[in-house]
């Protein structure tokens, strides 16, 4: 048999009242595969990510997960999946280890099987040690962890993970990541939302870009960086001169030339010979930085602007 | 009406899993093991029907001796006991089904969480009513005790009773859950509690209903705590007979209409 897609859409829309949330978008996610979402607030991440989860059912659409329909097998889908909203929504009257043992029993788990999943799960994230304290106490990044741990209490197919690192230190995000990454080798298929472009590439095997609830590009972070930028970028810092003055006169040099608010980005194949060829046209910059493309660059690209939050 | 409500309630009620309903009951045991904090909201819900019982059963019943009720003579505490009894079933229900379960719709937002399992509103409807139900148990079995103890109930009495104030606690329970998830904000408590405390006053609890003005006592008798009050005197001094059957199902189909509101309510909030 093919490999049926785990997660399948085509058209999909959500629409509260007046506004379109998701504005008819098509996905399909293989088993074993790292997924994200990419784009900035608002963009209709949440809103998809919701649907996925069968807690939220589409306006419009086709929607399948697992092969299933969630407007009529929503507790079954629900079963199999593993889920970390945006906000932490841990019970606070629990301890933590209550909190996933209570958690295993909504999915018809018995208490002693439960105990041992909580556990291990305390281990894997590294909060054993917090087991029978109060989950208020706890810092954000730990907070996180055990809602990561929780979505993954009933040994889930698919884990979806709603903005995972938003307002963590940088500490806590790469043992976060790194947690990620060995779910990820152990089969178990990521959905991930972020607008962290440095996430999106380390944890991404596909992502699409979502902007004002229609996807505006997808592929692999490497296939993304080649199609819609090039590989080195410039970017250019000046004292007095606008970026938007500069940009006119570095019409031409490398491939494309943005001008952002604070700085000049000339993208080229070789990103040193277009930083001398900036220097020769142009006023002296106060700083050259010369870098591998991103995918921030490819998202200023596709929607013309900065990442806002 | 009432017929549509009980209708939908049986749809909605049609694969409900009865473990996911006892794991949103097991979520509340958690509480519990979680520390102290959650006993004393129990435990403070015990007094006040006691205190009621002892200041105004025993000490007003002092002053004003029998009193004729139902066509029988009673003292004044005996008369009072058993509808202090329905209101220790209404109040352990209400505290859990309104404040608690307010805030675990509102600001705890754990039932955003409980909805991302296999688990549907209504099974987190039926679970938190249940425990509810639960509660309100623990407090009208302890109260029982007491009044046998104290000579104010027989044996008999009690235990027949007993399965009354559960059905009292279903009731107010579904009631409160049903109004939690209608109320804007903790604002809308005051108003409730208000509410609460007219018919704990006027529901028969402490004269009987027959001594009213009619259109008082129309309205009164069209209240659900009337007829709570009734069924479990009634079933403890008398007088039984068939407007008992008709009391309990009042607080039946109350049940069903507030329970099918609450699940409808929370999917609307819940579920965008």
């Amino acid at each position: 048999m093919a490999e049926q897609p785990l997660i399948f859409a085509r058209g999909l829309v959500k629409r509260f009242g007046d506004f379109t949330a998701v504005d008819g978008i098509d996905l399909s996610v293989a088993p074993g595969e790292a997924f994200g979402f990419l784009g900035p607030n608002g963009a209709g991440k949440s809103s998809t990510m919701r649907m996925i989860g069968c807690v939220s059912l589409p306006t419009a659409g086709e929607l399948r997960i697992l092969g299933m329909d969630p407007a009529r097998q929503g507790p079954a889908i629900r079963a199999r999946l593993g889920v970390c909203p945006q906000l932490d929504n841990l019970d606070p009257d629990l301890t933590v280890e209550e909190n996933l043992i209570t958690y295993a029993r909504y999915f018809g788990m018995p208490r002693g099987l439960a105990r041992r999943r909580a556990a291990e799960l305390l281990e894997f994230v590294r909060l054993a040690d917090r087991a029978g304290g109060k989950v208020e106490p706890l810092s954000g990044g730990m907070k996180r962890r055990l809602t990561i741990a929780r979505a993954l209490v009933n040994e889930p197919d698919i884990v979806l993970l709603d903005e995972p690192t938003t307002g963590l230190d940088p500490q806590a995000r790469h043992l976060l990541w790194e947690r990620l990454f060995q779910l990820k080798r152990r089969g178990v298929t990521l959905v991930l939302t972020t607008h962290y472009m440095d996430e999106a590439e380390q944890l991404c095997d596909r992502l699409v870009v979502m902007d004002g609830g229609r996807i505006v590009a997808q592929g692999s972070p490497r296939a993304l960086i080649a199609e819609h930028s090039t590989p080195e970028v410039v970017e250019l810092r000046y004292g007095q001169e606008s970026p938007a003055e500069v940009a006119v006169k570095l019409a031409g040099v490398g491939r494309r030339v943005d001008a952002l608010p604070d700085r000049v980005l000339v993208y080229a194949e070789d990103g040193d010979a277009a930083a001398a060829q900036a220097h020769e046209r142009g006023p002296a910059p106060a700083s050259v930085l010369v870098r591998r493309s991103t995918l921030e660059d490819v998202f200023l690209h596709l929607t013309g602007r900065t990442l806002v939050d | 009406m009432t017929m549509m409500a009980a209708a939908r309630v049986a749809g909605r009620a049609a694969g409900v899993s009865p473990g996911r309903v006892g794991a949103v009951i097991a979520r509340n045991v958690g509480a519990l093991r979680s520390g102290p904090a959650y006993w004393w909201v129990l435990l403070s819900g015990f007094f006040e029907p006691v205190l009621y019982l002892l200041s105004i059963g025993v000490g007003v019943g002092a002053m004003v001796g029998t009193i004729e009720a139902g066509g029988r003579v009673m003292s004044y505490a005996a008369f009072v006991a058993p509808a202090m009894l329905a209101v220790a079933a209404m109040s352990g229900a209400l505290a859990e089904t309104t404040f608690n379960f307010f805030f675990k719709v509102k600001y705890g937002r754990t039932f955003e969480a409980v909805l991302a399992t296999p688990v549907r509103p209504v099974e987190i409807a039926l679970g938190e009513l249940g425990w509810a139900m639960i509660r309100g148990s623990v407090y009208t079995g302890a109260f029982i005790v007491l009044l046998v103890a104290t000579g104010l109930s027989s044996v008999a009495g009690g235990l027949l009773a007993f399965p009354a104030t559960m059905l009292v606690g279903v009731a107010f329970g579904a009631l409160g859950m049903a109004a939690s998830t209608l109320m804007r904000g903790w604002q809308d408590f005051d108003l409730m509690a208000a509410g609460q405390f007219a018919l704990f006053l006027f529901s028969g609890t402490f004269s009987p209903v027959g001594d009213y003005p009619a259109a008082v006592r129309a309205l009164v008798e069209a209240l659900p705590l009337y007829h709570a009050v009734e069924l479990v005197r009634g079933l403890t001094v008398g007088p039984g007979g068939w407007a008992l059957a008709g009391h309990a199902g009042y607080l039946v189909v109350l049940a069903a209409g507030c329970l099918a509101v609450a699940a409808r309510r929370l999917e609307r909030l819940l579920c965008r």
